[in-house]
């Protein structure tokens, strides 16, 4: 049965009907009639967050977290470009998203009205597909199709951008079931000849790795539960990039921990060595490849992916797959059984013999020594005292993320939120409030930076008026590490505006907005300090003083192979990064 | 929606499968994209090619289905094959992209551009390039005491070489379409 109703009424109720219970947003005067809506109505339940960038980092976290699309809602002009950077954010990361914008009254669009921008041009290269919806007779249609698009295939970013008439007007509206259907529909059977080529290779191969990304994430918890049957089957060694953690467990047997830039030097090594690269769901990133012409020189490389424009973009790849990752294991997987579950057993063990003597260098060693917290000691005594926890972990961008990645385990997927493609300071806090939505009784920990943390810190006030305990774990150093490190490494010690002056004093600044800071400066009380955290019951900021000039170790320095990671204390970092390289970021 | 619409036999392997080695030869590709003719549909295709900094050579476009409100985009690139396979990848995930189509590879295909030619001039001249003209199958559209519009229909190529006479001839305004393409046969 149809009904009439209005624009505005229209949208609530498309939102309702795609099962969505939270939406993130900041009101404004192309979106009144809509707020006005969800004002009447206690289904949807909206969280006001202090700035719209705020919003939609945290429906990534929220969708990251969830496997659901998140959903925001701001207004036109303003409220739609403060979206940009978190549509960016989601669409380098294949976040789903919908984000639903107010514009100025479609007569007056083009007349430079007051709070007007081309938000469908300014969004277009930032959003998987946009809609400026021009007639409230299409709206319903559109905010399903919108849900559809954000979902199917690789998933991404849309926006809705819906001008105020036509919140206002009416029309009838369509239900979910009858909403026209969509001709994108991204095909996610993997072709049976090439995943046949594949089983022949994983038959065959002495020296295979598993390299997996973010997409086993967003396929689902089936594709992370095939993969796991798929390593523990095959017994290959599995290495994963930032946005792929947590699909194949940290505890696991063939974990040999992340790769790339600041990767695992096993990882990297074995990715150099190895005759078979199965890529499932990495889209061969530069943070993982280093230098092209020199990227696993010997191997054989399959890549599943549900993109297919991922496939030969950077990297020739010999056995391409377009498919849903849980669709294509599961073939995978099928064939491979039923040829009699074939691996070339003394070879690969022979590999593994190899890789443990890599493990041997152990790349992640640090000495916690003197007075001073090493941020690596930090992390990894978070990680020791909130393991057994119901746990996620958020990040800023910087050496925090790429350290918390190192020392910290995960042991489920979207269990980490983190911005691996745009690499978006700020990211972190409004992430973790998102997570702590849709997951109220759960641990959630923000890794962070100083100085990422204060590009959002005004979401302080989103997490205490809605009451959710998120802990800010912030390794101060008083610097913008990475960039410190960089310069160190190629800009002779000429530290340029990398370090944090005026800093606030982080417990007073918690005080002020009614929740907790804790300080801590003395490893002795790093452990009391982090579980009067945990076992606080509110938000807190956790301020940790860490040492101020530590570099973060392995490091490929750019322009370089694999085999050319620089180890750390001991290794000569002077010079590391040559001419060509020095114009890589 | 298959992005990698490669006639069969056109590549050696399986249809997903793409060029066997990653070569600099940099080749001309005419491809035809059919899109929802809705508005932003060109500029989803168009700003692909500055934001990745693809090249374009030509470029047509026009509604050629009005029920079901589909454009059919033509574009000439360039690029090595890599880049070319990447170009259609990104177009083919377009949402609102229905098809894209390479007519190079598909199999021989029919080009076609028109172009109008104004030439000034007289004496000699002026009846020197209506004899041209003549030779290269134009109609004549327009004419004064002191000009001629020519209408020339042809390859790229064709109306590249006539333009060039007419240079000489006083040539002093040139308005060009664009190739539109379709491949031979069924």
């Amino acid at each position: 049965m149809t009904r009439q109703m209005t624009g505005a009424k229209m949208v609530v109720q498309a939102l309702k009907d795609q099962g969505v219970d939270v939406v993130f947003g900041y009101p404004g005067g192309a979106v009144l009639p809509i707020y006005d809506e969800v004002f009447q109505q206690n289904d949807i339940r909206h969280i006001l967050v202090r700035h719209e960038q705020g919003a939609v980092h945290a429906a990534e976290g929220y969708a990251r977290s969830t496997g659901k699309p998140g959903v925001v809602l701001v207004t036109s002009g303003p409220g739609a470009t403060n979206a940009v950077q978190g549509l960016t954010d989601a669409l380098m990361d294949s976040i789903p998203i919908v984000v639903l914008t107010g514009q100025v009254p479609t007569f007056m669009i083009g007349t430079d009205a007051f709070q007007e921008a081309d938000t469908v041009g300014i969004t277009r290269p930032c959003t998987k597909h946009n809609w400026l919806v021009n007639d409230t007779e299409k709206l319903s249609d559109v905010m399903h199709q919108a849900f559809h698009v954000a979902t199917s295939g690789r998933p991404g970013p849309v926006l809705v951008d819906i001008p105020k008439d036509v919140q206002f007007a009416s029309a009838e509206y369509t239900p979910p079931a009858k909403a026209t259907v969509s001709h994108y529909q991204p095909q996610v059977k993997g072709d049976m000849d090439t995943i046949t080529e594949l089983v022949e290779a994983i038959e065959n191969a002495e020296r295979p790795i598993f390299y997996t990304g973010g997409g086993v994430i967003n396929s689902g918890p089936a594709a992370s539960q095939l993969l796991r049957e798929l390593v523990s089957a095959t017994g290959f060694p599995i290495t994963s990039t930032l946005m792929g953690l947590g699909a194949y467990p940290a505890s696991g047997e063939s974990w040999m921990g992340m790769l790339g830039m600041h990767g695992l030097y096993e990882a990297n090594l074995a990715m150099h060595d190895c005759d078979l690269m199965v890529n499932i769901g990495a889209r061969f990133d530069d943070r993982i490849t280093g230098r092209l012409d020199a990227f696993s020189p010997g191997s054989k490389k399959a890549h599943i992916d549900i993109d297919p424009s991922s496939i030969n973009k950077v990297i020739k790849t010999d056995i391409p797959i377009i498919g849903d990752i849980a669709h294509v294991l599961e073939d995978v997987l099928k064939v491979w059984k039923a040829r009699g579950r074939k691996t070339n057993k003394a070879a690969v063990a022979k590999w593994w013999e190899q890789i443990e003597e890599w493990k041997t260098v152990k790349c992640l060693a640090f000495t916690q020594e003197g007075k001073t917290i090493k941020p690596q000691y930090a992390l990894e005594r978070l990680e020791a005292l909130t393991k057994g926890h119901d746990r996620y972990i958020c990040t800023e961008v910087g050496q925090h993320q790429m350290w918390a990645a190192q020392y910290m385990g995960f042991e489920d997927p979207n269990r980490w939120m983190t911005s691996g493609g745009l690499g978006t300071m700020g990211y972190g806090f409004p992430a973790s409030i998102g997570v702590q939505v849709a997951h109220p009784d759960a641990l959630v920990i923000n890794v962070a930076g100083e100085a990422s943390w204060l590009m959002n810190m005004q979401e302080m006030g989103t997490a205490v008026q809605f009451r959710l305990p998120v802990k800010q774990f912030i390794l101060n150093n008083e610097r913008l590490g990475m960039v410190r490190q960089w310069q160190e490494l190629l800009h002779g010690e000429r530290y340029s505006h990398s370090w944090s002056e005026a800093l606030p004093d982080f417990v007073k600044l918690a005080e002020a907005f009614g929740c907790k800071g804790i300080m801590v400066q003395d490893p002795a009380d790093l452990d009391d300090a982090i579980m009067e955290m945990i076992n606080y019951d509110g938000p807190v900021i956790f301020d940790c003083l860490v040492t101020k000039h530590e570099n973060c170790f392995p490091m490929i320095p750019s322009g370089q192979p694999h085999n050319k990671m620089l180890l750390g204390e001991d290794a000569s970092t002077k010079d590391a990064i040559g001419a060509s390289g020095a114009v890589l970021v | 929606m298959s992005a990698l619409k490669i006639k069969k036999g056109s590549s050696q392997h399986s249809a997903y499968n793409l060029r066997p080695t990653f070569s600099d030869t940099v080749e001309s590709h005419t491809l035809a994209v059919i899109v929802d003719n809705e508005p932003g549909g060109l500029a989803r295709g168009i700003g692909l090619f500055s934001g990745r900094g693809y090249n374009i050579d030509s470029l047509t476009v026009a509604e050629v289905d009005h029920q079901g409100h589909q454009s059919r985009i033509t574009i000439v690139t360039r690029g090595t094959p890599q880049v070319i396979e990447q170009i259609k990848a990104q177009l083919g995930r377009i949402v609102v992209v229905h098809d894209v189509h390479d007519l190079t590879v598909e199999g021989s295909s029919v080009e076609r551009e028109l172009a109008l030619l104004k030439v000034e001039g007289t004496g000699d001249k002026r009846v020197e390039a209506l004899r041209l003209a003549d030779i290269f199958r134009t109609n004549v559209v327009d004419s004064t005491l002191d000009s001629f519009v020519f209408e020339i229909t042809g390859t790229p190529d064709k109306v590249d070489a006539f333009a060039d006479l007419m240079r000489p001839l006083g040539l002093t305004e040139i308005a060009r379409t664009g190739v539109a393409a379709l491949v031979r046969g069924t």
